[in-house]
């Protein structure tokens, strides 16, 4: 099902294919450039013209980026323990408020949903300092808190994605529990979750990434460097070695990606779809 | 209203009062209190003093700010269009059908994957005037152009130089353009067989059947993926904040809204004022929203009207 399939000449589908070749080759230079920095030793970090392979690779910048960060294993933990309460309280309350607005017909429900939709457009830098005023009226400046307890309150995006696919089924379902005597919430619990967990997947794994990549709100709330998460802790690491240290910035650069990028690999399906169906078809 | 109707409505609010929570006090109470804010002296340590207009009057004769807007605009009135016309041009390719198209679909979409503070990182050494990639790929290719007409064009030290820095930005931002590949990739593979086929009988070749089938139809999606980029792009922050270890640039040409802001509220602890930055940044966002939608209207085909 595709504009060009057997239709075009055989020369505009290889001029379409070099082309492609060339993009690919553009966009995976600075992939292989990242991890040939990353194993060469400091003086081939500055040869000239650069070379793409170091003459002996280098695997001890690894352990010694990891020492450099500091506190490279508490980052880490702080990290996935913000990720896991952040998946977790956007799954839990964005599917609970997404089924509010797509399976249970209340008045004026639609134009709530309407403010929902309003208030994606607030950039965050506006409704900053007041919540840093709010969290540190509550004593949690420094503390995890402000990290991760706004994700049990429901993300319009999310809210709004899930909703999507819960209006992708049929009324009749809902019809047949309630006939079974479920409640409104054992349906929801019991009928509808099982049925999208495609869907949950996906936003669960949306959640993982934005906050394992979040940089501004750790760079507010976090004071102690053992309190860092990965990606403060390497921006520390970056501004302590600016300029020089090219090939220990690579390396830890690297161990900063791989794990997203793994993660990519075993869900793409569900990861491919899902941004697809981001797409605003509606 | 019936048993039945109260019944949901009870149920409805019950399932969404998570978000109401939440809209009420992570997002409707800060913007209130952000606008009565953007009137004050304030620094959180102390309670806030109203001012009236003084922040926006100073604001206006603030020339940093205007510094900041600038080259907030410059960022996204290049990396926009760039954004747009890169990734299309790729999932146009990509629908080609042709060998090897999931492994390229990856390819595209792993740099946006790249966390902001390490895409930062990397672009850093990418862009480094003496040793980074680029410039290295550059300079045979200028070394070529001097040659032939006679001119002295030298790879520039990117970051380094006020009149490209920006320039380094909008690259290492092209980098991460996979997510609306894929958006576009899906939209594309929605578009009905059929008018292509008649087409092809009318003798449509491939730009005649791009710019009146393909563009036409997933204009929607166009619309989208715009709107999102011009939130986003007015929001940038991480990337240059990073690439200058917490500053802002040579001769503040790597100083944004967001950072501006920041600084205001972080750096020198004057809340009121970064305040007053945010709601002039939400109105442009809403401003420039109704404007592209306004715009958009009368190119925007949407199926079934």
């Amino acid at each position: 099902m595709s504009a060009g399939s057997g239709k075009h000449h055989r020369g505009a589908r290889a001029f379409a294919f070099l082309l492609l070749l060339v993009a690919g080759v553009a966009f995976l230079a600075p992939f292989a450039w990242m991890i040939s920095t990353s194993l060469k030793p400091l003086n081939e970090t500055m040869s000239l013209p650069p070379r793409w392979l170091p003459s002996v690779p280098q695997w001890r910048n690894y352990p010694a980026a990891i020492a450099g960060m500091g506190h490279f294993w508490r980052y880490t933990a702080n990290t996935l323990f913000l990720c896991g309460m952040n998946v977790c309280g956007t799954v839990a309350s964005s599917a609970l408020a997404a089924y509010g607005f797509a399976r249970i017909e209340w008045r004026g429900r639609d134009k709530v949903f309407l403010v929902l939709l309003a208030t994606m457009m607030i950039p965050y830098p506006v409704i900053m300092v007041p919540i840093f005023g709010l969290f540190k009226h509550l004593g949690w400046i420094g503390s995890f808190k402000p990290l991760w307890v706004p994700a049990f309150f429901a993300g319009a995006f999310n809210v709004f994605l899930l909703r999507q696919f819960f209006l992708g089924l049929p009324k009749y379902i809902s019809e047949a529990a309630r006939i079974d005597g479920c409640s409104e919430f054992q349906t929801f619990l019991w009928v509808i979750l099982p049925l999208c967990k495609p869907a949950l997947l996906v936003v669960a794994l949306f959640q993982f990434m934005y906050t394992w990549n979040d940089f501004l709100a750790p760079l507010i709330y976090l004071a102690r460097q053992d309190n860092y998460t990965l990606a403060l802790g390497l921006q520390s690491f970056q501004s302590q070695n600016g300029g020089t240290a090219w090939h220990y910035l690579m390396a830890a650069s690297t161990l900063v990606v791989l794990p997203v990028i793994f993660l990519f690999f075993f869900t793409q399906r569900s990861f491919i779809e899902g941004i697809a169906a981001t797409g605003g078809k509606n | 209203m019936t048993r039945g109707e109260w019944r949901d409505c009870r149920n409805g609010l019950l399932f969404i009062s998570p978000w109401i929570a939440g809209f009420l006090v992570l997002c409707l109470y800060p913007v209130i209190t952000s606008v009565y804010y953007s009137m004050c002296d304030y620094s959180v340590l102390s309670p806030a003093v109203f001012t009236g207009a003084t922040n926006y009057r100073d604001l206006f004769t603030d020339a940093i700010f205007w510094k900041a807007l600038y080259n907030t605009a410059f960022f996204a009135a290049f990396s926009i269009p760039l954004g747009v016309f890169i990734s299309l041009s790729l999932a146009i390719l990509l629908n080609f059908d042709l060998p090897g198209r999931g492994i390229f679909r990856t390819v595209f979409f792993l740099p946006s994957l790249v966390p902001m503070v390490c895409l930062a990182v990397l672009w850093q050494w990418m862009l480094n005037g003496e040793l980074g990639l680029i410039n290295n790929a550059l300079k045979p290719l200028l070394h070529l152009l001097n040659s032939l007409f006679g001119s002295h064009l030298y790879p520039p030290n990117w970051l380094a130089d006020a009149r490209f820095a920006k320039w380094g930005i909008i690259f290492t931002g092209l980098w991460g353009v996979g997510n609306a590949v894929v958006i576009y990739l899906a939209g594309l593979q929605e578009v009905p067989r059929h008018l292509y086929e008649s087409a092809e009988l009318d003798g449509a070749g491939f730009w005649s059947k791009t710019a009146h089938i393909t563009l036409p139809i997933i204009s929607p999606v166009i619309y989208f993926n715009v709107i999102i980029s011009l939130i986003g792009s007015f929001q940038v922050f991480a990337v240059p904040y990073v690439m200058t270890g917490g500053g802002d640039g040579p001769d503040r040409s790597l100083l944004f809204i967001a950072t501006y802001l920041y600084q205001n509220a972080f750096d020198y602890w004057n809340m009121g004022y970064a305040c007053a930055i945010g709601v002039v940044l939400f109105f442009m966002v809403v401003a420039l929203t109704y404007v592209a939608t306004k715009l958009s209207e009368r190119h925007i085909h949407y199926s079934g009207k």
